[in-house]
């Protein structure tokens, strides 16, 4: 009898499990009318894509970083934090940044798309110049005098 | 140990519990994200499903953009129009919260990466049933946060219309989410519960990692990165739901920056008379002609005998699905309810508009009775004291409060009154 339940695992989470199926088959029947193989392509891609090359692609840069400033480790947030905000925007606003929907974006909304990639290289510089200038205020505090 | 495999055989590489080193993974970290999320995607939800009740989709066929969604229309209601600023403020929420979220949904799939690749990959039937939820649940949020924020960008490369994909979608997710939650919530309040009174957090062997490096960053400061992510996100957007020098504040977001062209007509286009295929000879005084079908029989109207009608003025914004919104606009026409009246409707009526635009979605729509008898919903002549520009709809447009973008027809060449 305990054999049996530890194969078929927590009644409780298999009934919620199976509540939650019978909606999200409810719902998908409906997505996937129309190219359901490019739907599902989608749907699963993303979770794929996500977990085993965009995870993997930026933890091994921060495993990088942390690998050539070994030694110098006050370093290396100076440098994570900002790389980290500026690859965040570029993810979101990639279609706007490398220009890809420029032609489109200009005739739909009577709005130049050409400023997109030079503001997010200025934010970009922007947020590498508060970093070390943050990073120098630190050394010098930690070194009362160093400067004189 | 859900890491146990055959003896003689360790596990390599992601599968190997040795693998994971970051000493930020634990249950403390996953839960702070997770009641974050909890939040958040809530309220991405439903306003998400506050959105799709403002298209009014029961009204007609032409609103509705999902035929076969059966009951999950179930709570569709008729839109109201007051407070005008309704949808600018549920959909500006919807648009602006959800970039928000999107460094603590990549932060939180980091935190339980590796539970992916757990051995063996099913201990229970339950178990495996819990695994493939997770894929929906996963895949879910991807593909709604993917749709969402290339839509804005009028990226179109979805496999699809960006509506069916997006509202189906986000049931899907929402039936995988609710699971999550139900069996996962619980345990994650305890953890921030226990983490206050000062307790040590809950251990967990796949999360928590078995021989970890050397921090080089606090929990709290990881924290930080992902709130700050957040913040530098909504700081560069939220201005785009305001004219004037907040817009200029939404710096890397469609429809921020500045306004288009200059002079009364300078605020934000959702799509030019050009991109909609408007003939500039179809819009002339001498050619343009409005049509009103209603109880009575039709009548076709000219632009100076539109102006020659009782004017009125109402003050009201333009609010995307896209999330970008105008503060309000001053507009200047014929009252849409005068213009029922004007062929037997005295009584409200819901209206069918069509535009001159001759492709393209959303050249039609429908408006409900309680839109029409509106005294703020206009057929607007003018905007901010000029004369409507070609891109905002001249000759004439509709402009109805709280309605979204694309129900406030421009280019409008008929009206038929009655019922759809």
């Amino acid at each position: 009898m305990s054999d049996r339940r530890s194969r078929l695992g927590s009644p409780f989470h298999l009934l919620v499990l199976l509540c939650s199926f019978a909606l999200c088959a409810y719902a998908g029947v409906r997505l996937l009318d129309g190219d359901w193989l490019m739907i599902t392509v989608w749907f699963v891609g993303a979770a794929l894509i996500h977990d085993l090359v965009l995870l993997p692609l930026y933890a091994a840069a921060d495993r990088a970083l942390i690998t050539v400033t070994v030694g110098r480790t006050a370093w290396v947030n100076h440098i994570r934090v900002p790389a980290a905000l500026s690859g965040l925007l570029l993810l979101v606003w990639f279609p706007l940044i490398t220009g890809r929907v420029s032609e489109r974006y200009a005739s739909v909304a009577a709005l130049s798309a050409d400023g997109f990639a030079a503001r997010w290289l200025l934010i970009t510089a922007a947020l590498f110049a508060g970093s070390a200038v943050l990073f120098a205020v630190r050394v010098g505090r930690r070194r009362p005098g160093a400067g004189e | 140990m859900a890491r146990s495999s055959l003896p003689g055989r360790l596990p390599r590489g992601p599968f190997s519990p040795d693998f994971w080193r970051s000493p930020l993974r634990g249950t403390w970290f996953t839960s702070v994200l997770g009641v974050v999320l909890l939040f958040g995607i809530t309220v991405l939800f439903v306003t998400g499903l506050v959105s799709y009740a403002a298209y009014n989709p029961d009204l007609s066929p032409v609103n509705d953009r999902t035929p076969g969604k059966g009951i999950l229309g179930f709570y569709l209601f008729s839109w109201p129009t007051d407070p005008p600023w309704l949808y600018r403020l549920t959909q500006g929420v919807h648009v602006t919260l959800g970039l928000g979220l999107v460094p603590v949904l990549l932060a939180k799939l980091w935190s339980v990466l590796p539970k992916l690749f757990t051995l063996p990959p099913a201990r229970s039937v339950t178990h495996a049933l819990e695994r493939i939820s997770l894929l929906l649940l996963v895949g879910g949020a991807l593909f709604e946060f993917v749709t969402g924020i290339l839509n804005i960008q009028l990226d179109y490369v979805f496999p699809g219309s960006f509506y069916p994909l997006h509202f189906y979608g986000a049931w899907v997710f929402f039936g995988a989410f609710l699971a999550h939650v139900v069996l996962k919530a619980p345990a994650a309040f305890r953890n921030l519960r226990r983490m206050r009174r000062g307790e040590d957090e809950e251990p967990d062997e796949d999360l928590t990692a078995a021989r970890p490096d050397p921090p080089t960053v606090t929990r709290r400061g990881a924290l930080g990165l992902v709130g700050g992510g957040s913040l530098l996100l909504l700081a560069t957007s939220a201005g785009r739901s305001f004219d004037g020098p907040l817009r200029r504040t939404a710096v890397l977001t469609p429809h921020g920056g500045t306004e288009p062209g200059s002079g009364p007509g300078a605020f934000q286009v959702n799509k030019t008379a050009e991109y909609a295929g408007i003939r500039p000879d179809d819009t002339t005084e001498e050619a343009w002609r409005l049509t009103v079908t209603g109880r009575t029989g039709t009548v076709r109207l000219s632009r100076a005998e539109l102006l020659a009608m009782e004017q009125h003025d109402a003050d009201l914004p333009i609010a995307c699905v896209e999330g970008w919104s105008t503060s309000d606009q001053a507009w200047r026409g014929v009252r849409l309810r005068d213009l029922a009246a004007l062929v037997g409707h005295d009584d409200p009526a819901a209206v069918y508009v069509e535009s001159l635009q001759a492709h393209g979605t959303w050249r039609d729509a429908a408006l409900s009775a309680g839109q029409v008898a509106d005294e703020r919903s206009l057929l607007a002549l003018s905007v901010n004291g000029a004369d409507l520009t070609p891109d905002h709809g001249h000759p004439a447009r509709v402009i109805v409060p709280a309605a979204p973008g694309v129900l406030n027809t421009k280019w409008v060449t008929r009206l038929t009154f009655g019922d759809l």
